[in-house]
């Protein structure tokens, strides 16, 4: 295997992902088990409530893992924004907190349902024979049903503890690292060795922690304490063990940010790099959702990623209007600054932003140069764009602007929009301008001359904690104005369109080495 | 001593009461066995003495006082009681066991300790061989034994046994009420015993008390019961037993040696 295999790439991160991963999943079920047991124990006292409680629990069963995984994020952003305005403090609404939220409530069905059939199970001669000999309620339970009951309760916990190990792949989207880092960072770069890695990894562990928690379970049942002893120790030794990079990791260090998509991935590798080259150890959170990715830097969860002027612009400043790209810029940063603290360190150089392309050959016949051009034939043309574009506001600026009313709109995951326009499905797609098939597939950008959509600058953006870090900034200064449109468009395109792909973090290294120190 | 004063018990409004205007005095250091058939009432009124089940009205007093007055945890502590299916605590070693009530009542670890080979010598258990075995580990006889030691271990004055030897076979049976009969004398226990079985009635009681449908029918000690037996089915209670040692002798006079 050599130094760039993406094995050896993906076992690099092992220790980081596997750490937190198991964190987030002890802690889950340690307090799912806090929560589940009175539960249980309470219906099991009270037929009335008994109902409900499995009733409910069953509900959330039936929600998807990403749903409530994803669910606990506003209402934490609501009831964080509620503290802060009654009692003066807020908390994070993205990371550990909602996943361990959601994993927990996850946990609680099997737990639930084991201990109540298991206490009902009991002989009812020992539970006779329990008051008989003098105990009180509490000594009954304590001494008598629950130790009874343990063998079923722990078969509960083992199911318990196959769903949160599998649900935690989960947290990644809500900035919350795990073993998912693998699987979503390598759906979005097609890189099925991060993917097959991160499942093997998951399974690995959720049978590893089964067959150790099958251990205990015999040691319960064989009322063997040898049994039970040397199964707990090997649980808390396999735990303690994939906890200790946890304790390794240097706080100092710094966490380079990247949302799910081919650019930010170089990016990521670039930055990490430029940051390993001046002496700064630094880490990587791939993966990441946008807004997700923005307030993680702002809480200092993550210290340098790659936005673009245009989406701080619409979806955190909430701006409509379009008063150019120079304003657009330097407005942004002073907002950065004020609202967040946050350091826009400078621009790379390039703009991915949305934009019209077509294939060039038919472009040149019909003699269109710029947007302006294209509306004299929108309505004999198809146009193809990603999911989310045709309901953003530009779209709606961009059409009112030039009168554009095309023959249909198609929607395509981004990966199939140049294939649809090869295809003669689709005439013209808005595509981003530094996506790297461009020129593979020689598409003419038509040019926004009435400035409908907003400027996407690429913005080196510092989070608050390292925006008075002189080593840092002197670090990631260089990479400013350092990346044309066309470097940026000829990287992704050795990622994503090159006949032999090179992997994100090759081709992040590469560009590293092109910058000047 | 122990007294049921009018005890009335109707498990439900509509059917028959449990048991019926139950009046019983057992004296100290007494062995009183409750026999009669499934139903009578024999375990509801055994149950009664240590609050497991507690009285519609009327009174049981022990010792005086009566129990509906006492702490029911405490009273339970103070009392022994071999249960009918034993109900050995299946997740706790025969020391264990044995040591609960000690331990409820909170005895250090040297006193429940010695308890134990005590209680393990006088039911006749090896101590060595059986303190750490579980009781899935043991015969139906030793568990008995064990029952037995375990209703002991808080130096009860009062026992209550209901049906105790009923599942044995019958020399482990035989066995084991001699032993207890010489331990009720030896430590001197005020003893309720519930069964179905006249003979063993006849060979353990100083008196019994012949129950049926709630009511008592008939108390005396075994001579008495035999001399002169309160009605037609008293008598045939007791003439069971005795026509059963009668063929017993016929038979092994004329069998061949």
């Amino acid at each position: 295997m050599t130094d760039s295999s993406p094995w050896r790439q993906a076992l690099l991160h092992l220790p980081d992902y596997l750490s937190q991963h198991v964190l987030l999943s002890v802690s889950s079920l340690a307090l799912g088990l806090v929560i589940s047991l009175p539960l249980a124990l309470l219906a099991t006292r009270s037929r009335r409530l008994r109902g409900p409680i499995l009733g409910l629990a069953g509900i959330i069963q039936t929600i998807p893992g990403l749903a409530l995984v994803a669910l606990f994020y506003p209402l934490l952003l609501a009831i964080s924004h509620f503290t802060l305005a009654i009692f003066g403090f807020t908390f994070r609404a993205l990371g550990f907190l909602p996943a361990l939220m959601a994993l927990t409530l996850y946990s609680m069905l099997p737990v639930l349902q084991n201990t109540i059939t298991g206490l009902a199970g009991i002989d009812p001669a020992a539970k006779v024979a329990a008051r008989g000999v003098g105990m009180t309620p509490w000594q009954s339970l304590w001494l008598v049903e629950l130790p009874l009951a343990a063998p079923v309760i722990l078969a509960g916990i083992r199911t318990a503890a196959a769903w949160v190990i599998g649900t935690a792949t989960l947290a990644t989207p809500i900035g919350q690292t795990s073993l998912g880092n693998y699987i979503f960072t390598g759906l979005q770069t097609e890189n099925w060795v991060y993917v097959l890695f991160g499942c093997a990894a998951a399974a690995a562990l959720s049978v590893v922690v089964d067959r150790l928690l099958a251990l205990v379970q015999d040691g319960l049942r064989l009322r063997s304490r040898r049994r039970l002893g040397v199964a707990l120790a090997a649980l808390i030794a396999v735990v303690g063990a994939s906890l200790l990079p946890l304790i390794g990791m240097a706080p100092d260090r710094v966490i380079v940010g990247s949302k799910p998509a081919i650019e930010q991935y170089i990016l990521g590798a670039l930055i990490q790099d430029r940051l390993n080259r001046a002496g700064i150890p630094a880490v990587r959170r791939t993966g990441l959702g946008s807004t997700v990715l923005f307030h993680a830097l702002a809480a200092n969860d993550v210290d340098v990623y790659v936005d673009y002027s245009g989406t701080i612009w619409t979806s955190e400043m909430h701006r409509t209007d379009m008063p150019g790209r120079k304003t657009v810029l330097e407005q942004t940063t002073a907002w950065l600054m004020r609202e967040h603290h946050i350091l826009v360190l400078g621009s790379l150089g390039f703009e991915d932003r949305y934009t019209l392309a077509m294939p060039a050959d038919r472009a040149r016949a019909l003699h269109i140069e710029s947007i302006g051009d294209l509306a004299a034939y929108a309505s004999t043309m198809r146009i193809g764009g990603d999911l989310e574009v045709f309901s953003r506001p530009e779209w709606r600026d961009l059409t009112e602007k030039y009168g554009l009313h095309f023959a249909a709109q198609r929607q395509y995951q981004s990966n199939f929009l140049f294939g649809a326009l090869m295809s003669h499905d689709v005439d013209v797609v808005m595509a981003y301008s530094s996506d790297g098939r461009i020129a593979k597939y020689d598409l003419k950008l038509l040019a926004d001359r009435k400035e409908a959509l907003p400027p996407y600058d690429a913005l080196l953006l510092v989070s608050p904690r390292r925006a008075h870090d002189a080593h840092l900034l002197a670090a990631l200064r260089p990479l400013v104005g350092a990346l044309s449109l066309a470097t940026m468009q000829h990287a992704n395109f050795l990622v994503q369109g090159a006949a032999v792909p090179q992997s994100p973090a090759a081709v992040g290294r590469m560009l590293s080495e092109a910058v000047k120190p | 001593m122990i007294e049921f004063d009018a005890v009335t018990k109707g498990y439900s409004a509509d059917a028959e009461p449990t048991l019926r205007q139950f009046s019983l005095r057992i004296a100290r250091g007494e062995l009183m066995v409750l026999i009669g058939e499934s139903g009578c009432g024999k375990t509801t009124s055994l149950n009664m003495v240590n609050l497991l089940i507690e009285p519609d009205s009327g009174t049981v007093r022990v010792d005086g006082e009566d129990v509906r007055r006492a702490d029911p945890v405490s009273l339970r502590r103070r009392i022994g009681y071999v249960f009918q299916g034993i109900g050995l605590f299946p997740h706790m070693t025969i020391a264990e066991n044995i040591a609960i009530t000690p331990r409820l009542l909170g005895w250090s670890r040297d006193e429940m300790s010695r308890r134990v080979d005590e209680l393990l010598a006088l039911v006749r258990l090896d101590a060595a061989q059986y303190r750490s075995r579980y009781p899935a580990e043991l015969s139906g006889g030793q568990r008995q034994r064990v029952g037995l030691a375990r209703a002991l271990a808080g130096r009860p004055k009062v026992m209550l046994m209901d049906e105790p030897f009923g599942a044995l076979d019958p020399i482990t049976r035989d066995d084991l009420s001699e032993d207890f009969r010489r331990i009720h004398v030896e430590l001197n226990l005020t003893t309720v015993m519930v069964t179905h079985d006249m003979t063993e009635a006849l060979l353990m009681a100083d008196r019994i008390a012949v129950m049926r449908a709630g009511r008592i029918v008939q108390v005396d000690t075994p001579g008495g019961l035999l001399d002169a037996p309160a009605d037609e089915l008293v008598r045939r209670m007791i003439d069971n037993p005795r026509r059963r040692a009668r063929k017993l002798a016929e038979a092994l006079e004329g069998a061949p040696r």
